[in-house]
């Protein structure tokens, strides 16, 4: 299925339009961009460079204005659990405990019972989750919440998991040892993943590709491929060097986020 | 520590506390009972709290001696006419908040489901919510006669609207990211609906079936003086004509009682409900 050869993610000409006439904002303008089978891209930028856009056009939450956006072999046209996703917020389903959050797809998928517990159990022990199983999410930590979103997202067996800024919320080292178990996860399970921040060293430490994006509107302003072998030391000179001239592209479209901030007060 | 000892820490604590809450009450009663035996107030005015409690044992004991030939001795435990009357009242608030919830709750969802169906039924809604159950009284009786059809039906009917206008809020304000990973999760239909925005609206439905349950506790008072003749409205209101003011006193003990009897109940069913809510800890 995962066919080296054709790409797993196609986006092609993919431009996004918000607002009607008068007050239009362009958030995405011909985006075109290729992602092969097992990639680790991150989408990198500034807020309001249409990068969270571009990851909901993927989903199908909200489909481009024009161009088209093809996910393993079909194009995007609702969402569906062969683009899993993990929220920043979590989105867990406060209603149910930890383990009916992660069954919740299967259920859907009607998959015979014994096959979902037997599921359910991998993945509750593979993301240390185990004493939580009868939890819900209210009693848990941030870091716990997105293991258990990850959980649930991973449930699923989609070739594509689209992460929108998932560990923007968590502390320093809880973000540090969930990006750990994220790569080492990606590297198991054989993953496409697309992965959006606005953290520079995160992209690095995680991506095979850092997409960096323009501010409005959205565009691609490079895409950089990370070549360092994994585990990455951020304290490496490649890595402080890649990080610099990463810095330097993403700084410029963040200044042109302020400026814009500043005329829209005047306005 | 050990569990004996901080058990026994913990029931002092709770001594404590309710010591200090029955201080007010208790000051309260025994300045009552003494402006009354003084002769300042007029017994027949305000009667003395040792006179109403004892017409309220009275009001609850059984009319007749116990007679095992007659009938169970639970039976005859609940012979007397305070039983009855409650019991009366019980059941008209029961039914009726059951058939105006019944009705309100799949018209909610469906108006908080439906944007169209909304835009159909809102204006209707909106311009017969404001109308007080209590407004409807002539117009039930006018239809249904007197006993208990028209009481059903001024119950149910102060229960329907709470019910209604909380169940399509909460249906409508579902928080958006539960209905994003849920269709990134694969839900559609009525799987979307019945597994998560149903759960997801429960905090605001319930707060519904707890103010239609209390309006139908007031709306059942209120259909009992008028319509029936029977239950615990229509006691205090015969009572009156004799003017036993320590019997209406008592009668109105009682339906404090029992709306703090449903009123706990339905708090119980909310926190067993809700166990997964954030606000719902301690």
């Amino acid at each position: 299925m995962n066919d080296l050869s054709s790409p797993q993610l196609q986006i092609e000409g993919v431009s996004k339009v918000f607002g009607s006439e008068g007050t239009e904002v362009v958030a995405l303008k011909d985006i075109n961009l290729s992602i092969t089978a097992g990639e680790f891209v991150c989408l990198l930028g500034p807020s309001g460079c249409g990068k969270s856009t571009l990851l909901n056009a993927i989903a199908g939450f909200s489909l481009p204005t024009c161009g088209r956006i093809v996910a393993n072999g079909a194009e995007v046209a609702v969402p569906g659990p062969d683009r899993a996703m993990v929220f920043q917020e979590y989105a867990l389903f406060p209603w149910m405990t930890v383990a009916a959050n992660i069954s919740f797809g299967l259920e859907i998928k009607k998959i015979p019972k014994a096959e979902i517990v037997e599921k359910v159990q991998t993945l509750l022990e593979k993301l240390q989750l185990r004493e939580f199983s009868d939890r819900f999410p209210k009693d848990l930590s941030g870091g716990m919440r997105q293991r258990v979103a990850i959980a649930r997202a991973l449930a699923l067996d989609s070739p594509i998991l689209l992460m929108d800024e998932p560990f923007g919320a968590l502390d320093a080292l809880t973000r540090r040892s969930l990006q750990e178990e994220l790569l080492r996860i990606w590297m198991e399970f054989k993953k496409t993943i697309v992965f959006v921040t606005h953290s520079i060293e995160e992209s690095i430490y995680l991506a095979d590709r850092i997409v960096v994006m323009t501010f409005r509107p959205g565009t691609i302003k490079q895409v950089v491929p990370i070549d360092l072998s994994r585990p990455r030391d951020v304290a490496s000179n490649c890595f402080i060097t890649i990080q610099k001239q990463l810095s330097q592209m993403v700084m410029e479209e963040q200044m042109r986020f302020q400026k814009d901030e500043v005329e829209h007060l005047r306005a | 520590m050990t569990d004996k000892k901080s058990r026994l820490k913990n029931g002092m604590a709770i001594f404590k506390r309710t010591l200090h809450g029955s201080i007010v009450p208790v000051v309260l009663l025994i300045a009552w009972e003494a402006l009354t035996r003084s002769g300042f107030i007029n017994p027949q005015i305000l009667p003395a709290p040792s006179q109403v409690l004892l017409k309220w044992i009275a009001y609850l004991k059984p009319l007749e001696p116990y007679d095992p030939a007659n009938m169970s001795y639970l039976a005859w435990l609940f012979s007397g006419e305070l039983p009855h009357d409650a019991l009366a009242s019980i059941i008209r608030v029961v039914g009726g908040f059951a058939i105006g919830a019944g009705l309100a709750l799949p018209l909610g969802l469906l108006m908080g489901g439906s944007a169209r169906f909304y835009q159909l039924m809102n204006p209707l809604v909106q311009l017969l919510r404001p109308i007080p159950p209590i407004a409807y009284i002539p117009l039930a009786i006018l239809w249904f006669g007197l006993g208990n059809p028209p009481a059903f039906f001024l119950i149910s009917l102060g229960a329907f609207f709470p019910v209604l206008m909380n169940t399509i809020s909460g249906v409508r304000t579902v928080d958006e990211i539960y209905i994003r990973a849920a269709r990134n999760l694969g839900a559609r239909g009525a799987t979307l609906f019945l597994r998560i925005i149903l759960p997801a609206a429960t905090p605001h439905i319930l707060t519904g079936l707890r103010v239609g349950i209390g309006v139908a506790f007031i709306v059942v008072i209120v259909a009992e003086m008028i319509a029936v003749n029977n239950g615990l409205g229509f006691r205090i209101l015969e009572a009156r004509e004799f003017m036993w003011s320590d019997k209406i006193i008592a009668g109105m003990i009682t339906i404090g009682l029992l709306g703090l009897a449903i009123d706990t109940g339905m708090d119980r069913i909310n926190r067993y409900l809700l166990r997964w809510h954030r606000g719902m800890d301690q």
